[in-house]
């Protein structure tokens, strides 16, 4: 059972690390190729959630929702970029700090008065709703594979981009070297604007894809932002390779820390006294892993090192 | 009224959610009553607090907005569920608003924020939803009254239902804050069984999927859980998705009018423990039912019963007082007696001014016309009081 108990749970950690990659992906490009705080970048992702709920709901087609929900968090990410982003990338972290969260206010009750304060509710494509046996009488609901399974196929297709095309080439030459590049006559702000399209839409894409197992409500987005800025800072800021890894282990971490940590607690003692610490301790986990590794590696898994 | 409310209400989002423009509803100035109404109504937990202040309304207009046939001012104020934010609108209220009486709050943190400033100026505060212990027992108050149940109750209805049914095993989950502790406590006091897992999660947790796969390994006669909002939401949906829906589900506050919108089939056949149900076999409770959702084109739940119901006791003790507030010991003795019919039929302030009630077991159901309400099963209780009533001394 313990061993049943303990797969399962590397699997949900698989998943929510997945997720939780989607979100960083765009975060860690933003933040390591534009050194652009963005804390409004968990409103586009409650955006994807927000829009696949309603284009889901009027066409009646899951796909039709999730794919109209990412093209559009794709053009509003260029749109902001264009309209805002772009004016606070001289400015200090602190101006674009108050500015996006500004943003995240604004959009977050732009979304109330649209569609009001109650959750709303994505039903998941007819043939993965159910749950299919996994070990012996466990079983996994079928849409979480589907979320590890697509989580990894953007996963590779990002990770082609960057390392086999040209503009994967100009991403990391900009990430690496910013001033060197635009000197070399590559048009640095038209770069910059795809790239923020493109963290957009990946954060806009996981909200669609999340939103048939959590619920879509207002907070959804600073749930997520926080460990997201946890993962780019395990990681290494800028490197993507570093965000999938750091999104796993964190999703890992986490799931099997809530699972276990009581369980373990309460072999020393009383179930209400572990219970009790078991809660305490759970939520810092991820928090203490990320200062176990920053100790041993300062710069992330993946960061340069003079970073 | 409708369009000033609205305009208001635009006016107030408009100024964003730092700044809270109280609105101001019924004559202007020379008011015989004044009443602040003070609810959580932003946030992600803004649901039920506009639940309540629109049942709450309701029963002002379906009164003349008039209560008591005097003159009526309602000033409507946002706590944001923030406890030092409602104490200083709580004695804005109080001092520069002079209002007599405040309706609210929402959440129980509030209420312990709120209740000495309020008090301490002589106004009552009568909650529509809120009903902390602490001023159940020993530390209850001649001017503070709850009209909804204490917290603890609501729960020991599913204990004692789980108990009625020979459930051996049950997996305990909750929210982890004071609520949370609350309700284990509440369930324990009436269930004799074994509780399992008893999981504390963090408040705003979305993915229940570590704890999902520990109840599908234990195989439980039964879940109970208490998670309030979305956590409600996703608990619920992912429970079926998981396959669980064979265990029997038990829960409040969880599955109710405000989440049953994003669960739908999710939480068909869910039970819960409550006072009331949006189908309450009452003539008063249909017609509530039937005119909350015309105007406000959403199924109210016991939040929004228990706003109107705050209307219907403060119309009654006026009336009974004469149409004068300012005598506040007479103006006490008459809530206390409050003669009004409650949507929920028995109803009576306890000596601790805390409900004396029925509770009733409701599961989740489908309309014919395609929504999703809960439904009243069985009563599990009769003219219930609360557990702390006996320590309550009430000073006159």
């Amino acid at each position: 059972m313990f061993f049943e108990l303990f797969m399962i749970q590397i699997m949900n950690g698989v998943q929510f690390g997945i997720l939780l990659f989607l979100v960083a992906a765009g975060l860690t490009l933003v933040f390591g190729i534009m050194d652009f705080i963005n804390i409004a970048h968990g409103v586009l992702y409650m955006l994807g959630g927000y829009l696949i709920a309603v284009l889901s709901a009027a066409t009646g087609s899951f796909v039709i929702g999730l794919l109209g929900a990412t093209a559009i968090t794709f053009v509003a990410g260029f749109v902001l970029e264009q309209l805002l982003f772009r004016r606070l990338y001289d400015r200090s972290h602190l101006d674009q700090v108050m500015a996006t969260f500004g943003l995240v206010l604004v959009v977050t009750e732009l979304i109330k008065m649209i569609w009001g304060t109650s959750p709303l509710s994505v039903a998941p494509p007819e043939m993965l709703a159910g749950s299919f046996p996994l070990i012996g009488a466990l079983k996994y609901p079928t849409y979480r594979l589907a979320i590890i399974i697509a989580g990894l196929v953007v996963g590779l297709i990002l990770y082609l981009v960057i390392a086999r095309t040209r503009a994967g080439m100009r991403l990391r030459a900009g990430a690496t070297d910013r001033e060197m590049i635009d000197a070399l006559g590559v048009n640095i702000n038209q770069l910059f604007s795809v790239v923020f399209a493109l963290g957009a839409m990946l954060a806009g894409f996981a909200g669609a894809m999340v939103a048939p197992v959590l619920s879509v409500d207002l907070g959804m987005g600073e749930s997520v932002l926080i460990l997201a800025f946890v993962v780019i800072v395990i990681g290494g800021i800028g490197s993507i390779r570093g965000a999938f890894a750091a999104a796993i282990m964190v999703g890992v971490v986490d799931t099997l820390g809530r699972t276990f940590g009581p369980l373990l607690l309460r072999m020393v003692f009383e179930p209400t006294i572990a219970g009790q610490i078991g809660r305490m301790i759970a939520p810092m986990l991820i928090y203490i892993f990320m200062a176990a590794i920053l100790v041993v590696r300062p710069a992330g898994l993946f960061g340069r090192k003079f970073a | 009224m409708r369009e000033q409310k609205m305009l208001k209400k635009y006016v107030k989002k408009a100024m964003g959610c730092a700044v809270v423009v109280p609105l101001v509803i019924g004559t202007a100035s020379a008011a015989d009553l004044k009443i602040g109404l003070l609810v959580t109504v932003s946030g992600s937990a803004a649901a039920n607090g506009e639940q309540a202040r629109d049942g709450f309304l309701l029963g002002v207009e379906k009164l003349g907005g008039k209560l008591g046939g005097v003159d009526t001012e309602i000033v409507i104020v946002d706590d944001e569920g923030k406890p030092d934010l409602a104490a200083s609108k709580a004695t804005e209220l109080v001092t520069t608003g002079k209002v007599d009486i405040v309706v609210g709050p929402i959440f129980s943190s509030v209420f312990t924020a709120i209740a000495k400033p309020v008090t301490d100026a002589g106004a009552f505060i009568i909650s529509p939803n809120a009903g902390p212990s602490i001023f159940a027992g020993k530390d209850c108050n001649p001017n503070i009254f709850v009209a909804s149940y204490q917290n603890d109750q609501p729960h020991e209805v599913l204990g004692a239902y789980a108990q009625k049914l020979g459930y051996k095993r049950v997996f305990v989950l909750t929210a982890n804050y004071q609520a949370g502790k609350d309700a284990i406590a509440g369930f324990k006091h009436s269930f004799r069984g074994d509780v399992l897992g008893e999981i504390y999660v963090p408040l705003g947790q979305l993915d229940f999927a570590s704890e999902l796969a520990q109840i599908a390994l234990e195989q439980p006669d039964a879940v109970y859980t208490f998670m309030p909002g979305g956590m409600g939401v996703n608990l619920v949906k992912q429970f079926a998705q998981a396959g669980l829906s064979s265990i029997p589900f038990l829960s409040a506050f969880t599955v109710d009018e405000g989440t049953l919108p994003a669960q739908q089939d999710a939480a068909l056949g869910m039970k819960v423990g409550t006072t009331w149900a949006p189908n309450f076999d009452l003539p008063a409770s249909k017609e509530f039912v039937a005119a909350f959702e015309k105007k406000y084109n959403y199924i109210p739940a016991t939040y929004a019963m228990q706003g109107y119901d705050v209307a219907s006791i403060i119309d009654a003790a006026v009336r009974q007082a004469g149409g004068d507030v300012s005598d506040r010991d007479k103006l006490r003795a008459a809530i206390e007696s409050a003669k009004f019919d409650s949507l929920r039929g028995n109803f009576r302030f306890g000596k601790n001014h805390y409900p004396i009630q029925d509770f009733y077991l409701a599961e989740a159901v489908k309309r014919a016309d395609g929504k999703y309400q809960t439904s009243i099963v069985e009563k599990i209780f009769s003219e219930y009081e609360d557990n702390y009533a006996s320590k309550c001394v009430m000073k006159k």
